[in-house]
């Protein structure tokens, strides 16, 4: 151990604290803490209607009436203290005060429509002495639906503050931030005492006195380390402890150990203790109206859960939310892309001709476009998942589809972003975050990319124009290419479905996270916090993954423009001066131009570094049926894969191609190999589709999983294990088609 | 008045009964326990999701969804007569 080893944190922690003083606002997922945090403070805030939601630490700083400013700092929403997962972890370090001083007073958030479940969580932060004022919320809601509650009483049995409010309207404000001023000023409170049989109280209060030796900053609350760290540990997992130290660890053990061989269960004693407290507080101080009626809530979902217009229903919705992503972000892309090319042109025009001018249009302004061309699809996604989070209806969602998703090891909520992954990866990666186990999360990105996105569908219609002609039949009436389309659909969600049953098993290995879904009530959105809420996303997202994909964007730009061979500029310099001399203006000298301005861009891609990279890998890519100028299209799809066509376009001397070129197909369809068989044969042709399926050819997608994980080493994993599965894939079709006889 | 003991996962829909312990393994177990499932909570199933599984319950005053595996965990009394 270093010298002062011991004092040093303690000095460090003090330094930091902030001078103001700081109200932890705790609460269940679901209790409108969030809506809460954001009335109080007007931050922007997320605020659902679905469990998990605010998985960042969020701060804001409030004046209260004679106290002055203090910091608020937004808790994620738990169920409980003793914990799995880090969300749970965070709270418990915040309200107990590890790595920093204890908090001066911990506001919690209650649903006044469950009181028994909120008081529960209420309870344990009331064990740690905390000073506690709960918000009562949802009162409205509470008192229409028949619930009432002596405020009075039930303060006075809690040993806190009781505030009934409504977030969403505003009502109880003032008088909330009037007994959080009264808090602060007020003495430390004693920590709420629980009834434990004498066997369990000796346990902790064992356990507490390894807590006060071994962790002498956490003295005051040493009886509710010890309850916590008996009810949390557990032997097969002993990693998630992180930060107890080990002899209280061993000491945990051997306790639970002995309460085991004694026939003593110590969770249930020390939650069932809590049940009773609240129980008892609950029977004393709430009265239930027999309601008149089945509740909103009940009927509409006896129709939205129904077998079989639920189903429907779930349909329509999921179709609308993809129809949305798809079409109405279409118009909003084309005028982004529009107005990203007038700025090339417009750059072009106004600087000279030369690097500086190509790396500013055609790196920068080129990867800024691929930046904001993410934000429509981003934008909508998140204001639908919003609204159906708010309503409630996402819960539903997962309620209905999680016997189909769990089948491979998946959570209902996987499927709003998987489904949204057919749009596109990005936006999906980032709607994971309404999976609140980080398990669950990490299979859903993993696997999602595998869905066929947007950006493959000029890949697929470039291929099947090329190598199928129209008139080809499969079974005698189907079109081979719509068949082959199809097919390359199927292909993607049967890997998809298969990827995560494989990783369920392998790399992340473990238990099946258990699926505790609370429905909500439905309840009607709050648009100004949803609009709030969804801009939040687009700029997180343009400040931390737009830089990552701007970079690699001027990255991949370079390695196919560099290095370049300045006598090829004189050279095709002195060709167009000869043409514009010699043709007189029109759609002939246009052409020749044209034709002219192809052959240049063609000649410098194939001279620069991933001209010489593509060569480089073609023996790797041949048993796949690819040449090398595939394999630069492969390359340059990297800031996206419907670059491929537009590099093919390059690599085959056409100007301003699109997947709907017929120079290009002709093009490609003239192109031999080096032994002069044809390139693009109808098998090469599904071969390569089939890696762009399975392919993790997209650097957007690996730079938004880098921020959703927070490491390089998911992103890196998900690279690897696609590229090692498309490059299979295509191999086996290639050579196994080759072997049936296809490879003409 | 008698009761009859069973698994949750087994008790028809609609008919309310009492919790008498949770038998899964410990994380699950502690996390529905901590839900409210501790022995004598009053609960029953109310909705069974379009493909049979999971099931929605009410205990508490609450909607909380659990899988028909979890379900199976719970030991309940049915109230007979």
């Amino acid at each position: 151990m270093r010298p002062g080893g011991a004092a040093a944190p303690t000095a460090a922690a003090s330094a930091a604290r902030p001078a103001r003083p700081v109200i932890l606002v705790a609460g269940n997922p679901n209790s409108g803490k969030s809506t809460l945090f954001n009335a109080l403070t007007g931050a922007h805030v997320k605020v659902g209607n679905y469990p998990g939601v605010t998985v960042t630490r969020t701060t804001a700083v409030l004046d209260l009436p004679g106290v002055g400013s203090v910091e608020l700092v937004d808790l994620p929403g738990t169920y409980s203290l003793a914990a799995r997962s880090r969300d749970e972890q965070v709270a418990v370090d915040a309200v107990l005060g590890r790595g920093g001083g204890r908090p001066d007073a911990v506001l919690i958030v209650a649903d006044a429509t469950s009181l028994a479940r909120n008081l529960y969580f209420a309870n344990e932060v009331l064990e740690t002495g905390s000073k506690v004022v709960i918000a009562l919320n949802m009162y409205d809601e509470a008192r229409t639906g028949g619930i009432d509650i002596d405020v009075t009483q039930l303060a006075a049995r809690l040993g806190a503050m009781v505030v009934p409010i409504v977030a969403r309207t505003g009502e109880g404000l003032g008088a909330l931030r009037s007994a959080l001023a009264t808090a602060l000023l007020a003495p430390r409170r004693h920590a709420a005492a629980l009834a434990l049989s004498e066997e369990t109280r000796r346990d902790i209060d064992s356990l507490a006195l390894v807590v006060d030796r071994e962790m002498p900053t956490q003295h005051d609350t040493s009886r509710a380390w010890a309850t916590w760290v008996l009810l949390s540990i557990d032997e097969t997992t002993p990693d998630d402890l992180s930060g107890v130290p080990a002899p209280v660890r061993l000491a945990a053990q051997q306790i639970a150990r002995e309460a085991t061989a004694q026939g003593r269960n110590l969770d249930l004693e020390i939650i069932g203790a809590r049940y009773r407290r609240v129980d008892a507080i609950v029977d004393e101080t709430v009265r239930h109206r027999p309601p008149a009626g089945p509740t909103w809530t009940a009927r509409i979902d006896s129709v939205l859960t129904h077998r079989v217009f639920g189903a429907l229903i779930f349909i329509a919705v999921m179709l609308a939310l993809f129809q949305a992503l798809f079409t109405w972000s279409e118009p909003i892309i084309t005028l982004i892309q529009a107005s990203i090319a007038s700025a090339q042109n417009a750059l072009a025009g106004a600087m000279p001709p030369g690097p500086f001018t190509d790396l500013l249009a055609d790196g920068v302004v080129a990867g800024v476009g691929n930046v904001v061309g993410f934000v429509p699809q981003i934008g909508l996604l998140f204001l639908f998942i919003g609204i159906m989070e708010d309503v409630g209806y996402l819960a539903r969602v997962a309620f209905v589809i999680d016997r189909v998703m769990g089948g491979v090891g998946l959570h209902g909520k996987s499927f709003v972003p998987m489904l949204s992954g057919f749009s596109c990866a990005v936006p999906a990666v980032m709607a994971t975050r309404t999976l609140e186990n980080r398990t669950d999360r990490m299979l859903t990105m993993a696997v999602l990319p595998l869905m066929s996105c947007s950006a493959r569908l000029p890949i697929y219609v470039l291929v099947i124009a090329t190598v199928f002609r129209p008139e080809m039949r499969v079974f005698g009436f189907a079109s081979a290419g719509a068949v082959t389309l199809l097919a390359m659909y199927l292909l993607s969600v049967t890997a998809a479905l298969t990827a995560a049953a494989v990783l369920r098993r392998t790399v992340l290995r473990g238990p099946r996270p258990t699926l505790v879904l609370e429905l909500p009530p439905y309840r009607r959105p709050v648009m100004r916090v949803l609009l709030q809420n969804t801009w939040r996303q687009v700029r997180a997202f343009l400040i931390d993954a737009g830089t990552t994909i701007l970079a690699l964007t001027i990255i991949v730009w370079a390695v196919l423009s560099y290095p370049r061979d300045k006598t090829l500029g004189a050279h095709f310099a002195s060709e167009r001066a000869a043409i514009e001399r010699t043709e007189a203006p029109g759609a002939e000298r246009d052409a020749r131009l044209d034709a002219l301005a192809g052959q240049e861009h063609g000649d410098y891609l194939r001279g620069s570094m991933g001209g010489h990279l593509g060569r480089w890998i073609e023996p790797a890519l041949a048993p796949l049926g690819f040449d090398w100028r595939i394999g630069v299209g492969i390359l340059g799809a990297f800031t996206a894969r419907e670059v491929f066509v537009s590099t093919m376009g390059i690599v085959f001397d056409i100007n301003g191609a699109d997947e709907q070129s017929q120079p290009l197909r002709v093009a490609l369809r003239a192109a031999k190999r080096a032994d002069g068989t044809p390139l693009m044969t109808p098998l090469t042709g599904v071969s390569l589709m089939v890696f762009f399926v399975l392919a993790c050819q997209c650097g957007s997608t690996l730079a938004v999983v880098r921020r959703e994980s927070g490491s390089w080493a998911w992103p890196a994993f998900m690279f690897a294990y696609q590229t090692t599965l498309a490059y299979v894939a295509s191999l086996i079709v290639y050579q196994g088609g080759r072997f049936l006889g296809f490879g003409s | 008045m008698s009761a009859s003991r069973r698994s949750l996962a087994t008790l028809p829909l609609g008919i309310e009964a009492v919790v008498r312990g949770v038998h899964s393994v410990r994380p699950v177990a502690r996390r529905l326990m901590e839900l409210g499932l501790v022995p004598g909570t009053r609960v029953q199933i109310t909705r069974v999701a379009p493909l049979g599984d999971p099931l929605e319950l009410r205990l508490r005053n609450y909607a909380l969804s659990i899988r028909r595996s979890e379900a199976l965990s719970i030991e309940v009394d049915e109230p007979q007569g």
